[in-house]
């Protein structure tokens, strides 16, 4: 204590440190403390939700299902001219049939066409029918293979040609049932050197057969591909003195006989698939598509594609989205509108009214608020219907004739009442308590000094109760925009919303990278508004209900 | 609340024409109802600007006269149509008796300023009636579905044998549906298995961080605030689509698992936002007290803390629990068939075949929300009051 109170030097704590120090570390330790106890919801919140829309995001821009489908395709057709007019060469026709050969039979080829379709409408069939049919231009190989020499029909022998010896020893003991797993394809050394394709080729129909399919390999005959590969491999001549292992007879005999083989045109074959194969604008939107991200689903999210020139419009026909944003704009601005129509007046009676009276008439407020929105939207449902209480009750008092009943559902009005509905008491909460703190004093004061009932009201109470409604419209028009339950139940096909769209791109047509493009949309629409909101109100000062 | 305005009665030029204007209005439904709006006004008007004559001026016994109206209009809506009308009529009677003698005894003014002009009362009379009108309107969808749903028939609107107060028209078959049905029966264990465990969560995580956000040095508040707060800003449809596809690749959807972890994340905005409103007012000397006479962390949080914040984390609790409850577009993506929730169920009901045992499904999720907003409503004062924040 004595060199605490020394006034030359620095302040000292108890304990000797100077003070500044642990006070430093005191905080420190409050502020470890305060982290340490939020931390946990940190953690839980980010993983459960920020990380699911980090993932929506990445979704809107992710596009590896070409390259990841057609790597030899995309590859070769990186050097193709686009705007040249002309198609691709048939060395990109050559490694179009291995690719699709090769998803058909991992059964990839559909979603690939699926996916392409989005782009350019007709991609589905034109995939699924080649997936079909390439199998065709393999077996002009397969067959003039075979009859040259039964050798080549087998599995048996064609697994003595390409597996090594240990493997195939392996292979022809394991038998199939028990729990051990068959041995895993293993390439004869050898062969590798003379027949590079045939052996690249024949590893992945191993591989699709033992992993994939989980059948026995020893009793798979060899796909087609594999025939082709081994007759691009025979026509180059290569050096076969040097193996003499299985089949080094047959080898040699088909070598000879390869030149003789009648041979595939692969542009010509694709062309007697479909003649699409021969139309620039499929192979433009392969190309197109090919990297790995996209902005295709945003310039789709908002009525624009890609074009070898760039982004562009599409055709008038095609344009939906950007109406259907303006839409749920426009409607979310008249429920706004109608819900500050319809809460002010609520909120005012309720702000001026004594505390008791206005108690109980809150409970009116309160009780929608609290009752799940499914009731509200089914009650709707149910007293908008053709045949439902509020056109019995029209019709009962002769305002309607019976036969021109109202059509209150299934279309924007439908949304629009019951959303209001739903929504208002977001609007009159926020309304009410910033009225409340207004004093009833400043307008007797104005009215007193001669102003109108109007002019007391516009000049002197509006002004103040300005927040209220500014705060209680983003909060509506925010909750409006994202809605989605009861636009799809009482909106039919004129009153939905964009997160009707999102939703049926999710569950119906599957375009995932189309729903989260839009949703990343609607998202940034709505934290702007979310800021703004933060920047009026402060999140800090949401109420709820009290 | 005292009277403002002396009272003194009217003349009859006054009250009369404005009871026949009413009474004409009354007529004109009346009338159109059954064929004729022109009859209706002109009989409504006569009936009642008579009847207002007569029992001011010349009964003028206030309670017995109001009374007589009442018996009156209903034996002859008995007359005219039944029972349904008989309610009808005896609802009118006391409304216009007790009209008619509000604007006779001058009472319209008693609670307005001394100052206002006649137009100013209007309007203010007016204006109180486009309110009530407004209330009605957030009010109906409720009252007109309980009635709705003790329908004897699968219709969707009022039979005549309900307008006749014939007890033939209402039945408990569509309760008994719910409570048979094994559909509904499956979604409600979903419900009830679901929403606890997410509420418990959001309530175990949110208390947690709430005290931490209510600490005087938060690094990066305003940030982790924001953070905390999102789940209820992005709408429904964009959060479910984002864990759709995240849950996907983590093998969380279409499980359990999955469903109380979403809804979890759902709730926890409302129980960080009402219970830091309940720690805005915590007297921070109460834990250094409680420090003082030598009480851990630990027993200071559970034997002071807690119980000063306990209403706050109870009505946090029962909002994260009605927002697992009712939520629907989450659980439709998040969870498959195996998860189907109460609102879910009705959310198919509502889509495809509608039935009526929606209307009572409906009737019982009010009846739930009834209880749970008095519970909340009990709580929010005894929290005020604990932190002296209100007398009494």
């Amino acid at each position: 204590m004595t060199r605490a109170s020394d006034p030359t030097g620095p302040m000292m704590a108890a304990d000797g440190t100077p003070l500044k120090t642990s006070l430093n570390r005191a905080l420190r330790r409050q502020k470890l403390r305060a982290l340490a106890l939020i931390a946990p919801l940190l953690i839980f919140i980010l993983v459960t939700f920020i990380a699911p829309i980090a993932d929506m995001l990445f979704r809107s821009v992710e596009n590896q299902i070409v390259s990841d489908t057609l790597p030899r395709t995309t590859e070769q057709l990186a050097e193709w001219d686009g705007d040249s007019g002309e198609i691709p060469a048939p060395e990109v026709f050559k490694a179009l049939y291995t690719d699709i050969f090769i998803a058909q039979e991992r059964k990839l080829h559909t979603r690939l066409g699926s996916r392409l379709n989005y782009e350019l409408t007709g991609v589905s069939s034109l995939f699924r029918k080649s997936g079909r049919r390439v199998e065709d231009m393999g077996e002009v190989y397969q067959d003039q293979f075979e009859d040259l020499n039964d050798f080549w029909k087998d599995a048996e022998t064609w697994n003595a040609l390409m597996g090594s010896d240990a493997w195939l020893a392996a292979q022809t003991k394991w038998d199939g049932k028990s729990d051990v797993p068959q041995p895993q394809f293993e390439l004869r050394e050898e062969i590798a050197g003379v027949l590079p394709q045939t052996a690249a080729t024949f590893e992945i129909f191993a591989d699709f057969v033992q992993n994939e399919d989980d059948d026995n390999l020893a009793k798979e005959d060899p796909w087609a591909l594999v025939y082709s590969a081994l007759y691009d491999d025979l026509i180059a001549e290569p050096d076969l003195s040097g193996y003499a292992g299985p089949g080094s007879a047959e080898l040699l005999e088909a070598m000879a006989a390869a030149s003789t083989f009648e041979t595939v045109d692969y542009p010509a074959a694709f062309e007697k698939i479909d003649k699409d194969w021969h139309d620039i604008e499929v192979w433009q939107t392969i190309q197109t598509y090919s990297p790995d991200f996209t902005s295709g689903y945003f310039l789709n999210a908002v009525d624009m594609k890609k074009s070898p020139d760039g982004a562009e419009m599409r055709p008038e026909n095609e344009q939906i989205y950007i109406k259907l944003f303006v839409r749920t704009l426009i409607m979310s601005l008249v429920i706004t509108g109608s819900c500050i129509l319809l809460g002010y007046p609520v909120a005012w009676l309720l702000a001026n009214l004594p505390a008791r009276t206005a108690n109980l008439l809150m409970i009116l407020v309160l009780l929608p608020f609290w009752t799940s929105l499914l009731v509200r939207t089914s009650a709707w449902k149910v007293m908008l219907q053709q045949q439902g209480v509020v056109n019995d009750t029209l019709v009962w008092l002769g305002l309607v004739a019976d036969d021109s009943r109202l059509a209150l559902i299934n279309n924007q009005t439908g949304t629009i009442i019951a959303m209001t509905h739903i929504l208002l008491p977001f609007m009159i909460l926020p309304l009410y308590s910033v009225m409340k703190t207004i004093p009833p004093s400043y307008l007797r004061a104005a009215k007193s000094l001669g102003a109108t009932n109007w002019t007391a009201f516009w000049r002197v109470y509006f002004p103040q109760s300005v927040p209220g409604i500014g705060a209680g419209s983003i909060l509506v028009f925010i909750l409006a925009i994202g809605y989605y339950i009861t636009p799809e139940l009482v909106g039919g096909t004129t009153g939905t919303f964009i997160s009707n769209r999102i939703a049926y791109h999710i569950s119906s047509s599957l375009n995932w990278g189309l729903a989260a493009a839009l949703g990343a949309i609607l998202l940034a629409l709505v934290l702007g508004l979310y800021w703004a909101y933060d920047k009026i109100v402060g999140i800090d000062n949401v109420k709820l209900g009290g | 609340m005292s009277t403002l305005t002396p009272v003194s009665r009217t003349p009859v030029s006054f009250y009369v024409p404005v009871v026949a204007l009413a009474g004409a209005l009354a007529g004109l439904l009346i009338g159109a109802a059954q064929g004729s709006s022109l009859l209706g006004i002109v009989a409504g008007a006569l009936l009642m600007s008579g009847c207002a004559f007569a029992i001011t001026q010349l009964i003028e016994a206030e309670r017995s006269s109001r009374w007589g109206l009442t018996a009156l209009l209903a034996v002859g809506g008995l007359v005219l149509g039944g029972l349904a009308a008989a309610l009808i009529g005896a609802v009118f009677g006391w409304v216009f008796g007790w009209f008619i003698f509000w604007l006779f005894e001058g009472r319209y003014r008693a609670y307005v300023p001394l100052y206002l002009t006649p137009g100013q009362v209007l309007w203010h009379h007016s204006f109180r009636v486009i309110c009530g009108a407004i209330l009605v309107f957030l009010i109906t969808p409720i009252l007109v579905v309980m009635p709705l749903s003790f329908n004897a028939q699968d219709f969707f609107t009022f039979t005549p044998e309900m307008l006749r107060f014939d007890p033939a028209g209402y039945s408990l078959k569509h309760y008994e549906d719910f409570f048979t049905n094994s559909d509904w029966q499956g979604a409600l264990a979903n419900s009830v298995k679901i929403a606890p465990a997410a509420t418990f969560l959001s309530v175990a995580f949110g208390t947690l961080a709430a005290i931490g956000l209510s600490q005087a040095h938060v690094p990066f508040r305003r940030a982790i605030m924001a953070i905390l707060i999102s789940p209820m800003i992005v709408p429904l449809i964009i959060s479910a689509a984002g864990m759709y596809f995240f849950y996907s690749r983590i093998g969380l959807q279409g499980t359990y698992t999955g469903v109380v972890l979403a809804h979890a994340a759902l709730g926890i905005p409302f129980v960080i936002i009402t219970v830091t409103a309940t720690l805005v007012g915590f007297d921070n000397s109460l834990t250094r007290a409680a420090a003082n006479m030598g009480a851990g962390p630990v027993t200071t949080f559970f034997r002071v803390q807690m119980p000063l914040i306990l209403p706050g984390v109870i009505s946090g609790g029962l909002f994260a629990f009605i927002t697992s409850f009712d939520e629907v577009v989450v659980v439709l993506f998040v969870g498959s068939a195996g998860q189907k929730t109460l609102p879910w169920q009705m959310f198919t009901g509502l889509r495809e075949q509608i039935s009526p045992t929606i209307l009572a499904v409906a009737t019982i999720l009010v009846i739930i929300s009834v209880a749970l907003l008095t519970v909340v409503e009990l709580l929010r004062r005894r929290s005020e009051r604990l932190r002296g924040m209100s007398p009494g």
